[in-house]
C-alpha cells in the first residue's frame, strides 16, 4: 500500500542506462519510469534507441552501465529467461508466430514456462475470452492470418503469462491504416484490463494519443516526457524529429 | 540550374500497397539533394525505380533529356547513375581491392590504380588487402561509395550512407560528399540522420505514403508543419484525442 497522496511505485525504473552493439552506445544515459496500469509510449526519430531500450529491459541486450529495476527488484543484466519469469513479456517488432502451428497452439506456447497443462488451458480460455475474434480463428494455421490478425494473436500469447509489464515494439509496423484501429483498440483493451504497457511506436501521434505517459527519445537519450498530450503538443518535438522548430497540429 | 535527374508522376504498387503515387522529384545538376520521409514512405522504392531495380507502373524517369524509365540496372549504371544500398552489398570473402575490381576482372594496371585512388579518397586504402568482411559497417559504406565512384557516374544515389555508422565516420562520409560535390558531382541522398541531411543538402524532398509532401531548402523543410505531421503519423479514425482526461 502507498501512503495517502503518495505516488505509487513505478513498475519499471530505468536509471542512466547505457547500452549498444559492438562499437558504439545506442542508449547514452536513459532515465525513465513506467507507472503501473497505464500505457507509457516511447516515440522518437529513427535510430533514437527505442527498440534498443526494449531489448535492454527484456534482457536481450546486456546494458553497459545503469540500472533497470522492476517492482523494486534490480533486473539489470539478467538473461531474458529470468526477466520473462519475473513477468516482463515482449512482443517483438517482426511477426513471431509459428506459421505452421494453429492459433491456439501458438497461444498455448505463450504459457510454456508455466509447465502446467491445466493452468495453461485456463489461461488460454481467459485470453480467448478477452479477444473473442481470435477464438473464431483458433483452429487456423497462424501463417494464414493477415498481419493485423497475427498481431492480435501475438498480444494474446503475451498475456498467457499475466505479465506485470508488457513490452510492445512498434506493433503498427507494416500494417495497413485500416488495421491500425483494431490493433490500437486491442492495446487499449489490454491496458483497461490492468496490464502495464511500455509501447514503442513509430506512429507517434496515434501512440501518444493512446497513452497516459509519453516519452520522446532522440540520439539515445530521453528528451521530453509528460502526459501523451503534453508531449504531442510540446513545440520541441519538431526540433527532435527534424532539427527545426515547428509545432505539430 | 536545370534538373539532371527527374522523376515525373512515378507510380508503383506492390500488390495492393501503393508505394509511390505520382511522385515527382527533381535533382539539379551539381546539387546535393536529400530525400527524407518516415519509414515506408517510398524512398528506397523511388531509388529502385530510378535505377531499374523496380519497374514503374506509370510515370517517367529522366536523366538530362533522356528518358530512362524502366531501363535495366546495368544500363542505368552505364548511363551515369551510380547507387549504394541501405544494407551494403559487398563481397565479404574478397579483399577490399578485389571488391573494387569486380567490374574490371582483367586487373588492368589502370583499373587498379584508379581503384586505389578511390580507396585513398574515402580513407580505407590501408585496408586494401584485408577481406571486405573484416571491415566495420561504416568502412563498408565507404567501400561501396568508392566502388560507385570508380565508374565516375554523373549522379550518385546514396541509400542511408550514415545509417548505423559511428559519428567520426559519418563526418568523413559527409566531408567526402562535400568534396565530390565541389568538384561537380550530383547527389541524391536518402537518410534518416537529420543533422546529416540538413547540413549537407541544398534541397530536400519529403515523401509520405509515396507522395511528395514538401520540397525546398533545409531551413524551410525543418520548420514545415506538413513535414512534422508526416513524421508523427496520422490520427486514427475516431481517435479519442485526450485519453488522460477520461475518468
Amino acid at each position: 500500500m502507498t501512503e495517502a497522496g503518495a505516488r505509487p511505485r513505478p513498475v519499471l525504473e530505468i536509471t542512466d542506462l547505457v547500452a549498444g552493439y559492438g562499437g558504439g552506445d545506442v542508449l547514452r544515459g536513459v532515465t525513465l519510469e513506467v507507472p503501473p496500469a497505464g500505457i507509457t509510449c516511447v516515440v522518437g526519430p529513427n535510430g533514437a534507441g527505442k527498440s534498443t531500450l526494449l531489448s535492454a529491459v527484456s534482457g536481450l541486450l546486456r546494458p553497459r552501465l545503469g540500472s533497470i529495476v522492476l517492482n523494486g527488484d534490480d533486473i539489470t543484466g539478467l538473461p531474458p529467461r529470468q526477466v520473462l519469469r519475473r513477468g516482463v513479456v515482449q512482443v517483438p517488432q517482426n511477426h513471431s508466430l509459428f506459421r505452421d502451428m494453429t492459433v491456439r497452439e501458438n497461444i498455448e506456447l505463450g504459457g510454456y514456462i508455466l509447465g502446467d497443462r491445466v493452468l495453461t488451458a485456463q489461461r488460454a480460455a481467459t485470453v480467448l475470452g478477452m479477444f473473442p475474434d481470435i477464438a473464431g480463428w483458433s483452429g487456423k494455421k497462424a501463417g494464414s492470418l493477415s498481419g493485423g490478425q497475427q498481431r492480435l494473436v501475438e498480444f494474446a500469447r503475451a498475456l498467457m503469462l499475466e505479465p506485470r509489464l508488457l513490452l510492445l515494439d512498434e506493433p503498427s509496423m507494416g500494417l495497413a491504416p485500416r488495421v491500425l484501429r483494431t490493433v490500437f483498440d486491442a492495446i487499449r483493451q489490454m491496458s483497461a484490463a490492468g496490464v502495464t504497457i511500455l509501447l514503442v511506436e513509430q506512429n507517434a501521434r496515434a501512440g501518444l494519443r493512446l497513452s497516459s505517459r509519453g516519452v520522446v527519445m532522440e540520439s539515445g537519450r530521453v528528451r521530453l516526457s509528460g502526459t501523451g498530450r503534453e508531449v504531442l503538443e510540446n513545440p520541441e518535438i519538431g526540433a527532435l524529429y527534424l532539427g527545426g522548430a515547428v509545432r505539430a497540429d | 540550374m536545370t534538373a539532371l535527374l527527374r522523376t515525373e508522376g512515378v507510380r508503383k504498387a506492390y500488390g495492393g500497397v501503393r508505394a509511390l503515387d505520382s511522385c515527382t522529384v527533381e535533382v539539379d545538376e551539381g546539387s546535393v539533394a536529400g530525400l527524407i520521409g518516415p519509414n515506408g514512405s517510398g524512398k528506397t522504392t523511388l531509388f529502385n525505380v530510378i535505377t531499374g531495380y523496380a519497374k514503374a507502373d506509370a510515370g517517367h524517369v529522366y536523366l538530362g533529356d533522356a528518358r530512362i524509365t524502366n531501363v535495366p540496372p546495368d544500363r542505368v549504371f552505364a548511363l551515369g547513375i551510380g547507387r549504394t544500398f541501405q544494407l551494403t552489398r559487398i563481397f565479404a570473402s574478397l579483399t577490399v581491392l578485389e571488391n573494387m575490381l569486380v567490374a574490371s576482372p582483367n586487373g588492368h594496371a589502370a583499373a587498379r590504380r584508379r581503384a586505389m585512388e578511390q580507396l585513398e579518397f574515402v580513407g580505407i586504402a590501408g585496408h586494401h588487402a584485408a577481406l571486405a568482411g573484416t571491415l566495420s559497417y561504416g568502412q563498408r559504406k565507404l567501400l561501396e561509395l568508392a566502388y560507385v565512384l570508380v565508374a565516375d557516374p554523373a549522379v550518385v544515389l546514396l541509400d542511408e550512407p550514415a545509417g548505423g555508422v559511428n559519428l567520426s565516420l559519418v563526418n568523413t562520409i559527409a566531408d567526402r560528399i562535400r568534396e565530390l560535390n565541389a568538384a561537380g558531382k550530383t547527389f541524391l541522398i536518402v537518410e534518416h540522420n537529420m543533422e546529416f541531411v540538413m547540413g549537407l543538402c541544398d534541397r530536400v524532398t519529403v515523401l509520405d505514403s509515396g507522395s511528395v509532401v514538401a520540397a525546398g531548402p533545409p531551413a524551410i523543410i525543418r520548420t514545415d508543419r506538413r513535414v512534422l505531421n508526416a513524421y508523427l503519423g496520422e490520427d486514427l479514425p475516431d481517435d479519442d484525442p485526450h485519453p488522460e482526461e477520461r475518468p
